[in-house]
């Protein structure tokens, strides 16, 4: 498999007086891949993110984006069209006062005759679930709606790999909720790669992978299940871990023999169906759920 | 409530006029408004209401619409008629003190005040009947042509664009803003003037400061979906101009040069200029 991203040994500061953002991050991910990246808040995930598709070129080290170093500028929009960005605050990256308009503005852009504009920019408001809204002004819209607007407006350019930075931090529980689905359709059916920078555990444990990062570096990575079974290290980072694990790491220490690795609300709350009455559970289908 | 707000005076429909490519409709309000300060004269006046009434009608706009956009102006309109009405030599009709009245003074503050009417209404009709987003596009594709002797036409559309998208948005932070400073004690509907105006200090940094963050990151944002100026650029709205259009338009010209004309019949008829 090729990579879709790769860097090594990055680092960059937004001044020098300033500590760098990010000291030193080699990373790889490959193509189709989910990947969630956890940390404080200032521990350089947003300038991390920035790097992937050339908005930020780092001070030391390279970026590779599907094998183009993101140095060469005569390459700057094709990278940015392999690599969609969707950000935090869905009102400041809607540009055009009308959605099927915003969803169109990447197109505009790139010089994309009006015909194929058209087709493009209605398969990418279905696959966001936003074909309904199209012709309704952005801020008529909630939150999770506008945010789905601002994917649809990635989508259009047909992308490799979507880069979410924080892109569910504004949202009601509702509209995260949505976010994350659309976002999880999109990496299983259409094979897209997805960077999903979150403050929420329970979004990082849907991920094939998670990097947890520190003071501009990478602290530790591994499958959701590795990472939030090292609770203490964890909580050293100022992190939470997923409701699910927290429960069980309760359990556990209370003498309650739950086994390590159990991330999921689902999965914990089958381990303790089965716990205390001493049957298997069913299937949340056979069981009417 | 805020929510609901909308720009500027679009009135929706779907009558020809809504329908009129905007472009052919921003150049006959130019073109209208130059005649009615060429026909100065009651024959090409009584036309050119007759155009906006016919104009009226077929947009199915309601009447007090047009008294709604005439009401602000009115200080202007009756200063201007007042001016000629005082200030115009000729045959006095009524005289007292310093303050003289002419024939000549009476019929020019009527002219000038139908037409300065026609000319709000008239404008009025294309407000009235195009979008703001319509009209932005049809501002930024009749200006691309100077775009070669490089005024920035593609810039000044996005800025409106912008500035269309984010009003909404920045009101209702402004609401957002006032409620927080309120709750914190603020007093921002008492006291006199100057203590009001004070009192929005508070209210207008924040809105300022949250502005300008919010304009760094839609730069950004624009950045990531490669936003490069207006070089190259395609739209997905695209203009059409249709036969019926075409037809409307002709109609309108062809009453525009009648009513240029008519100045000269009317000078015929009355020897009166």
């Amino acid at each position: 498999m090729p990579d879709m991203i790769k860097t090594e040994d990055i680092a960059f500061r937004y001044d020098e007086d300033h500590p760098y953002a990010v000291d030193g991050v080699s990373l790889a991910v490959q193509k189709g891949e989910f990947v969630a990246i956890l940390g404080a808040n200032g521990c350089g995930k947003s300038t991390l993110a920035k790097h992937f598709n050339a908005i930020l070129v780092p001070e030391r080290g390279t970026v590779w984006v599907e094998n183009i170093k993101t140095t060469e500028e005569e390459r700057l929009y094709d990278i940015r069209q392999k690599v969609g960005m969707v950000f935090q605050n869905p009102d400041n990256q809607i540009v055009a006062t009308v959605v099927e308009e915003d969803v169109a503005f990447a197109l505009e852009n790139l010089g994309v005759p009006p015909d194929e504009m058209r087709q493009r920019i209605d398969v990418a408001m279905e696959e966001a679930g936003i074909l309904k809204y199209r012709h309704r002004q952005p801020h008529k819209l909630s939150g999770g709606q506008k945010q789905r607007v601002a994917i649809a407006g990635v989508l259009a350019m047909n992308p490799d790999c979507l880069v979410l930075d924080e892109a569910t931090a504004m949202l009601d529980p509702r509209g995260r909720d949505k976010i994350m689905r659309t976002v999880k359709r999109l990496n299983k059916e259409r094979g897209i790669t997805v960077l999903h920078i979150t403050h929420y555990m329970e979004e990082a444990a849907m991920a094939d992978r998670v990097l947890v990062m520190e003071n501009g570096k990478i602290a530790f990575s591994g499958t959701p299940k590795q990472v939030f079974s090292q609770v203490e290290e964890m909580r050293a980072l100022h992190l939470d871990i997923p409701q699910a694990a927290e429960l069980c790491e309760k359990l556990t220490a209370a003498g309650f023999n739950m086994p390590r690795g159990v991330i999921t609300a689902e999965e914990c709350a089958r381990l303790l169906y089965e716990k205390l009455t001493g049957q298997a559970a069913l299937a949340p289908k056979e069981a009417g759920l | 409530m805020l929510r609901d707000i909308t720009i500027g005076q679009h009135f929706p429909g779907n009558s020809a006029l809504h329908k009129l490519d905007p472009r052919l409709k921003i150049m006959l309000t130019i073109a209208y408004i130059v005649m009615l300060f060429v026909g100065t004269n009651p024959f090409g006046l009584l036309l050119s209401i007759v155009f906006l009434f016919v104009g009226y009608m077929v947009a199915k706009i309601p009447g007090r619409m047009v008294w709604r956009s005439i009401k602000p102006l009115l200080p202007v309109l009756a200063f201007t008629a007042i001016l000629n009405l005082f200030f115009m030599a000729g045959t006095p009709v009524f005289q007292w003190w310093v303050i003289t009245i002419t024939w000549q003074g009476i019929y020019y503050a009527i002219i000038m005040a139908v037409r300065i009417v026609c000319l709000i209404a008239g404008t009025s009709l294309l407000t009235y009947t195009t979008s703001p987003i319509v009209l932005t596009d049809a501002i930024e594709r009749l200006l691309s042509p100077l775009a070669k002797l490089h005024f920035p036409a593609h810039e000044l559309a996005m800025m409106m664009t912008i500035a269309l998208r984010f009003i909404p948005t920045l009101i209702e932070e402004t609401d957002k803003i006032m409620s927080a400073q309120k709750a914190r004690g603020a007093e921002l509907d008492t006291g006199n003037i100057m203590q009001r105006i004070k009192a929005l200090i508070p209210v207008l940094i924040p809105l300022f400061l949250s502005a300008f963050r919010r304009a760094d990151e839609l730069a950004m944002a624009m950045e990531c979906r490669c936003y490069h100026g207006g070089e190259g650029r395609t739209r997905l709205r695209q203009l059409h101009i249709t036969k019926q259009d075409i037809a409307i338009t002709l109609g309108c010209v062809l009453l525009f040069v009648a009513v240029g004309f008519s100045g000269v019949l009317y000078t015929r008829l009355t020897g009166f200029a």
